[in-house]
């Protein structure tokens, strides 16, 4: 009678004293998250380096929560075949940190649990998290992901080739495509051995989910299940963005020229003056602030059709490998390495090393909506008069009109699909129409499979 | 008696014992590393199989599948292309330059390092320097063509020239060929070539009539292995296509075999139908070694034939 009186009891009193715990079911037996526990013994966790001052410092803020915990880093980008794999060996980690767009494929198949209790026990407030990053770790009833950081889309433009052609970066940042028709006509460059000057990059195949919502048309259902890759708005944005680059020679052209870019150093594509404009990802302001910061930039947002910021949001997740040895702490770690104030301490270290550098602090995605405000309005300055305060704001304006494509468990295949599609027209072995509707066939076919057999499991 | 009769027994017995004791751990690795997995891999390609949940049984539903899935023709398409103009390519350029190596005298130490020397050059970075070399706008290739007044293709985007790219980078790893076949030339007997030369034999003649006959069961042998390789190539074509070198870019020209075996094995975790291709592939290319085995009993001469 006491065995069972016992944690009944204990259950009450947590419940009345406003405890916050949380109790999973794994492989039979219950697993407590209760934020009151200590955690102590080994965690393993895949996928995750610090590399910067931003993951050192929340590492050791980590350390500091979890003084009994031994954590071990398995580090380098997450590893899908050798995660998979453990956790089919009955061996996985015991929490991995992956790209945001894997968990519908990792939770579909059970190889990562659901954290509501976690979140519960814990005292997680996934609703603090940006929605669009929730929507993207969210199979089922479930969230299976914390999500961290936001890679969101700007307008980035070289000022010089826009003023010689009499353009503005309003001309280049989406809102009119017949503006950045214009505008590409005018800003590319031929001579006799090629193209020298790309005037507009659309950045095909990967923004096609970018110039879909800017025509109104989501790429996948909310619901992940219906696949819209034949979706008129989709075929239009698609034809719209491949005529960019047909107006230059070709895509075959402009990719040449951007390969032989020197992405990352001194010679990029700003600084050489060989891209008039192109959306990219904000992560590249600091890039081009380190190794050009001199050269003449522009930046927006990038916009929809009517006008309104747009960003596709893309980012990482803590997940906790179903069968993980030590769940308790892995969830304790992922809920401070996301917590307010870990951001806040890890925004202070990278404003100190840039302050050190003599450069500007570009702001942090985080995903975490109070770090992100608190962050801006601490450490940020956009008062400014420079380019760099401009792609900052720019920054955090993308980062609240955020737009994703929802989990589902065929992840992995219907961006193939979409992807080959655009790839096939890029290549000039299909007209967009022709190849989105091929698409839409394979992505609604491995769709309804994975969800079926889903349902199966 | 008995005791002798045990002793003769024991002296038989070890003789035959012996080998097998000698060869038994590469038979134990090669029973658990190679024979079970590919039992195993026949198995799974009688399932349906994620990697996470159990095997589901579905008979030979993975193999019906393939025959209706056009990627798999595709891939099986680039592939067969692929090999049949790259493994006569590979190979005569292998005996090109190792006729000239034979004829090589001091220097003939350091081009035998500095063929084999890339080689060493591991195939991702191979592949991320197809990229850099076949660049359309400022590629090596194409600068050099240029000095001939030749406006070079888009080679990695071209989808008519992402083939002939990837062959003519195959062609940088030819230095293992190139030491088979100049082991075989040293081995080909100075006198036969002296007589040739009292018979007034060209250059030409010796090489076709003398040399390539005497090296044929190197040739044979430099032939089937790169027939098999080029069946399985895959991470030049991948790194440069569909991995790290283009995360998001791909050309279909490009999708070879197992590449698309590695697609729907590992990305998409579908290892039953995984499973199938590779068998199909086995299939494939033990039909085509069987030909070239029943060819070459025409072509190939073994001393000590008659």
């Amino acid at each position: 009678m006491t065995r069972t009186l016992l944690p009944s009891a204990v259950l009450a009193v947590s419940l009345a004293a406003g405890c916050a715990q949380g109790i999973a079911d794994r492989d039979g037996a219950d697993v407590h998250f209760d934020a009151d526990s200590p955690v102590a013994g080994a965690l393993n966790v895949m996928g995750f380096a610090a590399q910067d001052e931003i993951g050192q410092t929340r590492l050791d803020a980590a350390g500091e929560a979890m003084p009994d915990v031994d954590v071990s880093l398995v580090e380098g980008e997450l590893d899908v075949q050798q995660f998979m794999s453990a956790v089919s060996t009955g061996e996985p980690p015991d929490l991995i940190y992956a790209n945001r767009d894997q968990i519908g494929t990792f939770a579909s198949r059970g190889a990562i649990m659901p954290l509501d209790d976690c979140l519960d026990g814990e005292g997680i407030d996934i609703g603090l998290f940006r929605e669009p990053a929730v929507a993207q770790v969210s199979f089922g009833d479930s969230v299976y992901g914390v999500p961290e950081f936001n890679q969101v889309q700007i307008t980035m433009a070289n000022a010089d080739l826009l003023a010689e052609a009499g353009l503005d970066v309003a001309d280049v940042n989406g809102s009119d495509w017949e503006a950045v028709t214009a505008a590409n006509r005018e800003l590319h460059h031929t001579e006799d051995d090629g193209l020298s000057v790309i005037g507009f990059d659309s950045k095909l195949p990967e923004f096609l989910p970018l110039w879909a919502k800017a025509n109104g048309a989501d790429l996948l259902s909310a619901d992940g299940r219906t696949a819209h890759l034949d979706d008129p708005a989709v075929i239009e944005a698609l034809e719209f963005a491949v005529a960019i680059y047909e107006e230059q020679g070709g895509f075959g052209a402009v990719k040449a020229l951007r390969d032989s870019a020197d992405f990352f150093g001194s010679g990029n594509q700003f600084a050489s003056g060989s891209l008039g404009a192109m959306p990219f990802e904000q992560w590249y302001v600091n890039i081009l602030n380190d190794v050009s910061p001199d050269a003449p930039l522009a930046f927006d947002t990038f916009r929809d059709r009517r006008g309104e910021p747009l960003a596709f949001a893309s980012g990482s997740a803590w997940a906790i490998p179903e069968g993980s040895a030590n769940p308790q702490a892995a969830c304790r770690f992922l809920k401070t390495m996301t917590a307010t104030d870990t951001w806040l301490a890890a925004a202070q270290a990278r404003a100190d090393a840039r302050a050190e550098e003599g450069k500007p602090f570009t702001g942090l995605l985080t995903c975490n909506v109070e770090a992100d405000a608190q962050i801006r309005d601490r450490f940020v300055d956009e008062t400014t008069d420079s380019v760099w305060a401009e792609a900052v704001t720019a920054t955090y304006t993308a980062n609240a009109h955020t737009f994703s494509l929802p989990a589902n468990p065929a992840d992995a295949e219907f961006e193939a699909a979409w992807q080959d599609a655009v790839n096939r027209v890029l290549n000039g072995e299909a007209a967009p129409a022709e190849a989105l509707r091929e698409a839409q066939t394979v992505a609604q076919e491995a769709l309804d499979t994975a969800w079926a057999q889903w349902a199966q499991r | 008696m008995g005791a002798a009769v045990r002793a003769a027994r024991r002296r038989s017995v070890r003789p035959r014992l012996a080998p097998w004791l000698f060869i038994a751990p590469w038979l134990l690795g090669f029973a658990v590393f190679t024979a079970w997995p590919v039992l195993y891999s026949g198995y799974l390609s009688l399932t349906d199989y994620d990697v996470v949940n159990d095997p589901n049984f579905v008979g030979f539903d993975n193999y019906v599948r393939m025959f209706e899935d056009p990627k798999v023709g595709l891939a099986l398409w680039n592939t067969f292309v692929y090999t049949v103009v790259q493994v006569p390519l590979y190979v005569l350029v292998s005996l090109a330059l190792a006729l000239l190596l034979n004829r090589a005298g001091r220097g003939a130490g350091w081009f035998r390092t500095a063929f084999l020397l890339p080689k060493m050059t591991p195939p991702v970075a191979v592949g991320v320097l197809v990229l850099l070399l076949l660049n359309g706008q400022q590629g090596a290739l194409n600068e050099f063509l240029g000095w001939f007044g030749i406006d070079g293709p888009n080679w990695t985007t071209d989808s008519a020239w992402v083939k002939p790219g990837l062959i003519l980078m195959s062609l940088w790893t030819v230095g293992s060929s190139v030491l088979i076949l100049l082991a075989a030339l040293r081995a080909v007997p100075e006198e036969l070539y002296d007589a040739a030369v009292i018979d007034g034999a060209s250059g030409w003649y010796r090489t076709t009539r003398i040399t390539v006959p005497m090296i044929s069961p190197a040739l044979f042998f430099v032939v089937v292995v790169n027939t098999i390789g080029a069946f399985q190539t895959f991470t030049e074509a991948y790194t440069a296509y569909f991995g790290a070198g283009n995360s998001t870019y791909g050309n279909d020209a490009a999708l070879f075999y197992v590449i698309y075996l590695f697609q729907q094995g590992f990305e998409f975790f579908h290892m039953g139908y995984a499973s199938a291709m590779a068998w199909l592939l086995f299939l494939v290319v033990a039909v085509i070694t069987a030909v070239q085995l029943v060819v070459s009993r025409r072509l190939v001469h073994y001393e000590g034939d008659r």
